[in-house]
């Protein structure tokens, strides 16, 4: 052939590019159709051209909150299995997945955050470099959150954000390129909020043991605000770094400070250690506790410490008698893992079962696309029923649900430590979109 | 605006925090001043000691058995650590010791992280200290109160061995000048070893003592070290009664200052710490001329 090319007169050149065109049309047949049509960004279609796509997890599985990546991890593992096996759970979120996402095997990588946002963007950043993830997700602390939210924007690669309760997350550090399942602090206080103050009364005394980074301040302020207008007014803010080793000081403060009630906004194991101290020095003799966000294990942990306590939560497996999806869920979960999901695990199997049902719609990887289709607010379902991406800031509509700390009498098993009091809707919980100062930024 | 039942309650809480601190610091600064050892795997013993007294606790339901395995299982551990690895970095530079006890440090937390996982265990405290003591000016747990005289007793148990004994001659001469211990013919190596378990022993009593304060995890050990060596740098490397002043100095500055700005404590603690080294280069009551 090539002699019969050269006889017609073809330059040097153009044989260069006529080979080079054959044996690019002889491997169409192994591209994806996609693949063509679409302008590279991020890492797409490098990422997806083979039979594999990957992604990136980062979980906090050392300090404060590894008791809660554990569980996150726990989560993502099983969606995936359950996205590469096209199990009917997946089915029931995404009808067209069958086996992986778009015939993509899903393939991940896990690096440990310890809750540090550096440690969690390096190890992303590796994991986009170098596996070239189609998605990357993480979370549990929200610093982490918001700075993988960035890291997405700049490498235009989706976030899939895991547990995070900064009003920040979807608010003013909300990107093109990041999604979060999970509420927002503040969406949290509206809940907890009116159920409080019918339990305790108006003008009562807060006092607020804050972590400090953008998740407890945010959570606090939400707090302060809604609490406000039943006439609660804060006699202490105790701000604690991530990780104190000791609460003693600031429960003294706590004692010290007049107040009816404690929110403890802590999460992980600062929730679990400071909890545990306010019963030490007689602060919840003197006071009521109240966790606005709720942390998974908690009432474990503490060893009874919750019982009669309101949080908010994402998830408790008891609302299975609900929701038929939350049965498939609980079960699965409790036959791999030997324990009933919490929230962490919950958050992480939805938050992989939507994305894949969004790339599905799409029908491609491609994150313009697939941010498109999130944006179309379209009503999926979730463990806790329909819900939707509000396309202004990316953030899911979805149910809080109220929970009480059961007494031990009470308890009909070992893990049923709460009554669910309410489900409360999300449409009425939410601020406006722009309510936290959220600009999405582009898509390409 | 200054409470005064807080300001109160704060230098006693500081005074319960110190207490541990100077035990902890105690153990690592014997073995510093004998053996030239600045042991990273010091906040990993105090870990192992509350899990080793926890297993114990689960199958006893005895919290002095619990204190007494928790501080004989780290004695052990740290009798074995120095025969089979320390001994070989005594004439070593101070980096190699510094990385080789830091990563045993990394391996005891991820190895007690695979067989209790991260969540938090707990060691119930005994049914004798319980509950909550009104001390007319406050209210403080029993057992915190209790910690205070148990550390106090500790502290007195470890003067009387190295101030009152011969083992505890040895070692303090060891920490002046121990070549010369060693041309009086004794067998230095034997002693080091015995010092060891003995400073690792402090770290593993203080794990278990505190263990119904603060709840087990494995990164436990993690923040008490620095805060150790803080309280070494203060009160002077190498010296007993020097841990003991900065421990409590310690604790008193971390409680006072979390009365006003929580967020300062530690900032002030350091800042402390920068001004002893400054006006005395080897702690309050360190030992001079010790290069």
């Amino acid at each position: 052939m090539t002699d019969d090319l050269i006889r017609r007169g073809l330059s040097r050149r153009g044989l260069l590019q006529t080979t080079a065109g054959l044996i690019g049309g002889s491997m169409l047949p192994a591209m994806p159709a996609f693949a063509e049509d679409k302008p590279a960004i991020g890492t797409y279609p490098a990422g997806v051209s083979g039979s594999t796509a990957f992604i990136g997890i980062s979980v906090p599985r050392t300090g404060t909150y590894a008791v809660q990546g554990e569980d996150e991890l726990k989560g993502y593992q099983l969606a995936i299995e359950h996205i590469n096996q096209g199990h009917e759970l997946i089915k029931k979120i995404s009808p067209k997945t069958s086996k992986g996402v778009l015939g993509k095997e899903l393939k991940f990588g896990v690096a440990d955050s310890a809750a540090k946002p550096n440690e969690a963007v390096q190890a992303q950043q590796r994991f986009i470099s170098e596996n070239k993830a189609i998605m990357i997700t993480g979370g549990t602390s929200s610093a982490v959150a918001v700075a993988l939210n960035k890291l997405a924007q700049r490498e235009h690669v989706l976030f899939v954000c895991g547990i995070s309760g900064s009003n920040d997350t979807t608010g003013k550090d909300c990107v093109r390129y990041g999604f979060r399942q999970n509420f927002f602090g503040q969406t949290a206080a509206a809940a907890i909020g009116p159920v409080m103050v019918k339990e305790f009364g108006k003008g009562k005394k807060a006092a607020y043991l804050t972590p400090d980074y953008t998740y407890g301040h945010t959570v606090t302020k939400s707090m302060q605000d809604f609490l406000a207008t039943a006439g609660w007014t804060t006699a202490t803010n105790q701000v604690a770094p991530l990780g104190a080793p000791d609460y003693s000081s600031y429960l003294l403060n706590v004692a010290n400070s007049g107040a009816d009630v404690l929110i403890n906004v802590n999460w992980g194991h600062d929730a679990v250690l400071s909890t545990q101290q306010a019963k030490q020095f007689g602060v919840l003799d003197k006071m009521k506790l109240v966790v606005p966000y709720q942390v998974p294990f908690i009432a474990r942990e503490t060893g009874g410490l919750m019982q009669g306590v309101y949080a908010a939560t994402d998830y408790w497996w008891t609302i299975e008698d609900k929701f038929p999806l939350a049965k498939m869920f609980n079960e699965a979960f409790e036959k791999k893992y030997g324990y009933k999901p919490e929230w962490g695990a919950e958050n992480a199997y939805v938050s992989f079962a939507h994305w894949a049902h969004m790339c599905e719609q799409a029908g491609s990887f491609n994150p313009p696309d697939v941010i498109k289709a999130y944006e179309k607010g379209e009503t999926i379902p979730s463990l806790v029923g329909d819900v939707h991406y509000r396309p202004e800031d990316h953030q899911c509509i979805r149910p809080v649900i109220i929970v009480k700390g059961k007494q031990q009498k009470d308890m009909k098993n070992k893990e049923d430590w709460y009554d669910v009091v309410e489900i409360v809707p999300g449409e009425g919980l939410m601020q406006k979109p722009d309510a936290f100062g959220c600009h999405l930024g582009d898509y390409t | 605006m200054i409470s005064w039942p807080n300001l109160v309650s704060q230098l006693f809480n500081g005074l319960a925090l110190g207490a541990l601190l100077a035990l902890i610091s105690s153990g690592l600064t014997i073995i510093y001043g004998t053996l030239g050892v600045l042991n990273l795997a010091h906040g990993a013993m105090f870990m192992i000691g509350g899990y080793a007294g926890f297993v114990t606790y689960q199958y006893t339901e005895s919290f002095i058995l619990a204190v007494i395995a928790g501080s004989l299982f780290v004695m052990l551990l740290g009798v074995v650590m120095e025969r089979v690895i320390i001994r070989h970095f005594y004439h070593r530079p101070h980096e190699d010791q510094l990385l080789v006890t830091f990563g045993l440090g990394i391996c005891f937390v991820e190895l007690v992280r695979l067989l209790f996982s991260s969540q938090s265990q707990i060691v119930p405290p005994p049914a004798l200290f319980q509950g909550i003591t009104n001390l007319g000016f406050m209210f403080y747990p029993t057992y915190r109160l209790a910690v205070v005289g148990i550390v106090a007793v500790a502290l007195g148990a470890l003067f009387i061995i190295l101030y009152r004994t011969r083992l505890g001659m040895i070692v303090r001469a060891g920490i002046e000048d121990s070549v010369m211990v060693d041309s009086l013919g004794i067998n230095v190596y034997r002693v080091f070893m015995v010092v060891f378990g003995i400073g690792a022993m402090a770290a593993g009593f203080a794990g278990i003592v505190n263990a119904p304060v603060v709840s087990l995890t494995p990164g436990i050990g993690d923040d008490i070290l620095v805060q150790t060596f803080v309280v070494v740098v203060i009160g002077g490397v190498g010296s007993f009664p020097g841990a003991i002043l900065g421990g409590l100095i310690a604790g008193e500055i971390i409680s006072v200052t979390s009365m006003f700005n929580p967020g300062y404590a530690y900032v002030m603690l350091f800042a402390a710490m920068t001004l002893v080294l400054v006006v005395r280069p080897h702690g309050l009551l360190g030992v001079q001329g010790r290069e």
